[in-house]
């Protein structure tokens, strides 16, 4: 036994995969103690707030102000405002009011500004401009206004008395605030979704539901195909019989539609994250049980077992003792394979609405399914599903990973 | 002269049929014999023959479809999990492969315990229990203390066999079914494993039916050989007749295409 | 003088373990086959036979590893060859290998006669399908088999049919030397005729120079074989004629290995059989001396201490032991 597990963890690819899983497995376990708010708290007043660092402003009004003098800060000022599209835009026009190319140089800020400046005059008509695009060259003029220059911005308060407006503050475009010294900063690393949930935590919480979902449904579905393939296999005759009619019954009608049907006929009100799992576990047993069926079946007419009947040990006790020590690493490696078969049917129901609650616990198919409806891929708000997706593609891949790993620990022939 | 012996284990008409329509098969087809106290008897009979279901059926490990088989001279009886218990208290077997005999996952000391426990009982204390399996393992020269808490897998296979029998020692049936019990052995090692069986056989006065495709060996360790084809006893008789007389067809092809050293082997007949 | 088909010179090879171990399967082994005639190695499991036969060939691949000697086959030394030069020149026109339950060679889609196809297609791409159909009836005839298998497909044939034809097909091109593992170990006893007949035909009618016969079962090669060859534990212990090593053994292991031959023979039942105790020596860590000391009756302290040379008496017989001729007949004469 301690031999197997020393050689378990000297094979690559169950290290991997094993590592992997770990990995996913503590965030689930640490990361709530860190960070205690509730993953479904709606903290985004809007949809799809994309990740970063939030600063509170009014805080950062109040906080201590220190002042830096940046080289490019105001090359960064001017960058944000004026994309390079918007430059090419701008050379456009000046090259269709008569400017030589050669004398446009779009890299230039200063000289660029000033001969936009110049020369840009909103009523004169350039040839095979649409209305739209006339507007845009409006709005491009209004928002260079006061780009170059270096003033400040001037923050006035409602004088409690007289009712007017009054300077409280002023801040210089060289005022810095420490991040530190700001009392309300929020780290969004992965925004917020549609409801303006924080995508991280909620993807942290929904991780630990489906692992918990994937276990509950794999030892379902394990214990059910251990059992019945036990005494299909070793009883055979009549109780066979039986159990490969049903076994038949469950292969013919899809698990997945069964799996849709059941849920769906539970019913909103009782579909909790266990009841889910349970339910998976009870249409996904079929090819467990077929798997230990056949090596029951080729076990039962081994040597020691003839032996052991020949020393009087009754049927309970050569089924345990001496066929199922010889299928436990099979059926370790199909418990992990029915694990991640659970976590994915979870997913699959969830998006089509027919998961777990969708107010009690997020799960990873939950979110996907949000995403979906609020068209997070046609937005482009990437955060909203493709951490989701790398998430079950992780777990799935390091539970194969773990199996291939083991596949290679018992099956010596496979070994390269 | 000695009086006629006593029977032990016997058959008539013993039949066994596997699948029906077009899968039929007749393993065993109607066969009938009379095992003696003390016999040593070989049943030869080429891979196909049905010697191993027939030794299967004899063991109760798998239903008879027709015929009878009575032991000590009355009818067998093994239909409830009780009277089987009975039944394998008379009747043992050793199997050819020494590897897959045992359970790779149980120290040896288990395979000797649980014989004890058949024929003693649960009660015995523990002392009681090594004193009788160390008696065991040195009947087959093989040190108990060296062998104690051990694996299978770390054993040779010679050594593996021998404690089959030093399971058989313990359990002392009266009938033993060896399935080509020295195939997997060395050369070298096979006399000691025929020689302990034959020990054990006149000690306890047991009888001991080898099963085997081995003609020579049949010939070298018994009284009396059954030669089977495709499920029938063609030929028997004392191991003098048939090897050295043998009246049928089948049986003459056999020993006649079996390789000699001291006879000619006479290879244009084939 | 006759012609020395195969000729090896201390040949030893060698298996690396997962763990770096060095494991000498076979040691030192020197033998010589000469024309028309055939050699019987023989030995128990685990003493090196199977692996020699894949070393003579020069056909190494990993694990095995060749690690010094030479074999020279016709005259010409094919030590540290290219395994692609082997496999081109060397398998199947010079040496042919029949491995152990070669009737599993046999593609079970396709017919036998595709099988022979691909051998010449490897070998000797200028035949047409006409020409190889018609060489392979003439073959299968000669040999003693019906042309009809070779319209058939492997399942329709009884194992020994498919052994029979598997040999058939490994002497198609004529090697110089055909090697044998096993070649009717896995039959019932009439196949196993049957095999033997044709292997022993090959030699008759000259289809192959010489031939090494690789078996546990004595009387085999007793009946096959002029020469015997005793191995034990990667080293050649006994060399013999058939007639010598069976009847009059030197070496104490093949003593033992020939008393233990079960025939059904009249006089069988007054012998008792030999039985050598203990097992062979684990080949990862051999013990000094020679290798049979722990087993053998007759051990002297001398036998532990330093390896044991082949020692010749007489032409091609030679045994490894440190008694004399003379001693070890003493011995045996007293038990």
């Amino acid at each position: 036994m301690k031999h197997t597990i020393r050689q378990v963890f000297r094979s690559g690819k169950f290290l991997l995969g094993f590592i992997i899983f770990l990995a996913l497995l503590l965030i689930t376990i640490f990361y709530p103690l860190i960070i205690k708010d509730a993953p479904l708290a709606i903290i985004g007043r809007g949809t799809f707030f994309p990740p970063g660092i939030y600063v509170n402003v009014y805080d950062s009004i109040g906080s201590p102000q220190y002042t830096l003098m940046l080289d490019d800060a105001a090359a960064n000022r001017i960058a944000s405002k004026l994309s390079n599209d918007d430059r090419l835009a701008m050379r456009d026009w000046l090259v269709a009011d008569g400017i030589p190319e050669n004398q446009i140089d779009i890299n230039n800020t200063k000289a660029l500004l000033d001969q936009w400046e110049n020369n840009y005059d909103p009523k004169k008509q350039v040839e095979g401009m649409t209305l739209a695009k006339q507007r845009y060259y409006l709005r491009l003029n209004t928002s260079l206004q006061g780009l170059l220059s270096t003033e400040g911005a001037i923050i006035a308060a409602n004088n409690p008395q007289s009712g007017a407006l009054e300077e409280s503050d002023s801040v210089a475009q060289t005022d810095y605030v420490n991040i530190k010294e700001v009392p309300n900063v929020r780290v969004l690393p992965l925004g917020t979704d549609n409801f303006g949930r924080d995508v991280l935590t909620e993807l942290v919480s929904a991780l630990a539901t489906s692992l918990k979902i994937g276990f509950v449904a794999g030892t379902v579905a394990t214990l059910i195909g251990l059992v019945l393939g036990l005494l299909a296999g070793y009883v055979g005759g009549l109780m066979d019989d039986i159990i490969m009619f049903f076994t038949n019954l469950f292969t013919v009608i899809p698990g997945f539609v069964l799996l849709i049907l059941i849920s769906f006929s539970i019913g909103q009100e009782h579909r909790g994250a266990f009841t889910i799992a349970v339910v998976i576990g009870f249409t996904s047993w079929v090819w467990t049980t077929r798997a230990v069926r056949a090596q029951v079946i080729s076990l039962r007419n081994r040597d020691h077992v003839n032996l052991s009947k020949l020393s009087g040990h009754s049927v309970v006790h050569i089924i345990v003792a001496d066929i199922l020590p010889y299928i436990a690493s099979y059926v370790v490696m199909a418990f992990i394979l029915q694990i991640s078969f659970g976590i994915l049917a979870e997913a699959g129901l969830s998006i089509l609405g027919l998961g777990p609650k969708t107010t009690e616990v997020p799960t990873l198919g939950l979110m996907m399914k949000w995403a979906m409806i609020y068209q997070a891929q046609i937005l482009g708000k990437w955060w909203a599903y493709l951490p989701v997706v790398v998430t079950i593609a992780l777990i799935t891949f390091s539970m194969n990973l773990m199996n291939t790993g083991l596949d290679q620990v018992f099956n010596p022939e496979l070994r390269d | 002269m000695a009086e006629k012996e006593k029977l032990c284990l016997s058959g008539s008409g013993l039949t066994k049929v596997f699948g029906f329509g077009r899968t039929r098969t007749v393993a065993v087809d109607h066969v009938d014999f009379d095992f003696h106290e003390g016999e040593v008897v070989s049943i030869v009979g080429e891979s196909g023959s049905g010697k191993t279901t027939l030794a299967k059926m004899l063991l109760g490990l798998i239903s008879i479809t027709e015929g009878e088989i009575c032991f000590q001279g009355k009818k067998r009886d093994i239909r409830t999990q009780k009277k089987k218990r009975e039944y394998w208290k008379n009747i043992q077997a050793i199997f050819q492969d020494p590897y897959s005999s045992y359970n790779i996952f149980n120290r040896i000391d288990a395979v000797l315990l649980d014989c004890i426990r058949m024929r003693v009982g649960r009660k015995l204390p523990h002392a009681k229990r090594i004193e009788m399996m160390a008696e065991a393992c040195s009947f087959v020269n093989l040190k108990f203390e060296e062998l104690t808490n051990k694996y299978p897998f770390e054993l040779s296979g010679g050594q593996m066999q021998r404690l089959m029998i030093a399971r058989i020692f313990l359990l002392k049936p009266k009938i033993l079914l060896a399935d080509e019990p020295t195939s997997m052995i060395d050369a070298c090692s096979r006399a000691t494993i025929l020689d302990m069986l034959m020990q054990l056989r006149d000690e306890i006065g047991m009888t001991v039916v080898f099963i085997t495709h081995d003609i020579g060996l049949a010939y070298y360790v018994s009284d009396v050989v059954y030669i089977m084809e495709h499920g029938k006893f063609v030929e028997s008789g004392s191991a003098d007749d048939v090897i050295l007389h043998p009246k049928e067809t089948y049986t003459r092809r056999l020993i006649r295409d079996v390789p000699k050293i001291h006879e000619v082997w006479d290879l244009s007949t084939v | 003088m006759s012609n020395v088909t195969l000729e090896v010179r201390e040949l030893t090879t060698k298996y690396i373990t997962r763990f770096r171990e060095n494991v000498y399967a076979v040691d030192h082994v020197s033998l010589k086959v000469e024309e028309g005639k055939s050699l019987g190695i023989s030995g128990e499991s685990g003493c090196g036979k199977s692996t020699l036969a894949l070393s003579l060939m020069g056909y190494y691949f990993a694990p095995l590893h060749y690690t010094s000697g030479e074999i020279i086959i016709d005259g010409r030394n094919i030590t540290g060859m290219d395994p692609d030069d082997i496999r081109k020149s060397i398998l199947g026109t010079e040496i042919s290998y029949i491995p152990q339950s070669a009737m599993n060679a046999l593609n079970p889609t396709q017919k036998v006669i595709h099988f022979i196809e691909d051998v010449f297609q490897a070998h000797d791409p200028c035949k047409t399908k006409k020409e190889i159909h018609e060489f392979a009836k003439e073959a299968f005839e000669a040999l003693g088999l019906p042309a009809e298998v070779l319209q058939r497909y492997p399942v329709e044939l009884s194992g020994g049919m498919k052994q029979r034809t598997v040999i058939a097909v490994s002497v198609v091109l004529s090697p110089r030397v055909l090697i044998a593992d096993e070649p009717s170990s896995a039959l019932d006893v009439t196949s196993q005729k049957m095999v033997i007949k044709m292997l022993k035909s090959l030699m008759e009618n000259c289809i192959i120079k010489s031939m090494i016969f690789i078996t546990h079962e004595l009387p085999l090669l007793y009946n096959v074989t002029d020469d015997i060859m005793v191995m034990y534990a990667g080293q050649i212990v006994e060399k013999a004629t058939a007639k010598e090593a069976v009847f009059d053994p030197l070496h104490p292991y093949a003593r033992g290995l020939m008393g233990s031959i079960i025939v059904p023979e009249s006089g069988l039942r007054d012998v008792k059989l030999a039985a050598i105790p203990g097992v062979p020596p684990n080949l990862k860590n051999p013990p000094a001396g020679c290798q049979f000391s722990e087993r053998c009756k007759y051990v002297q302290p001398e036998c532990m201490v330093r390896s044991i040379d082949l020692r010749e008496v007489g032409a091609g017989r030679a045994y490894r032991c440190i008694f004399s001729e003379e001693q070890l007949r003493e011995a045996y004469k007293n038990g």
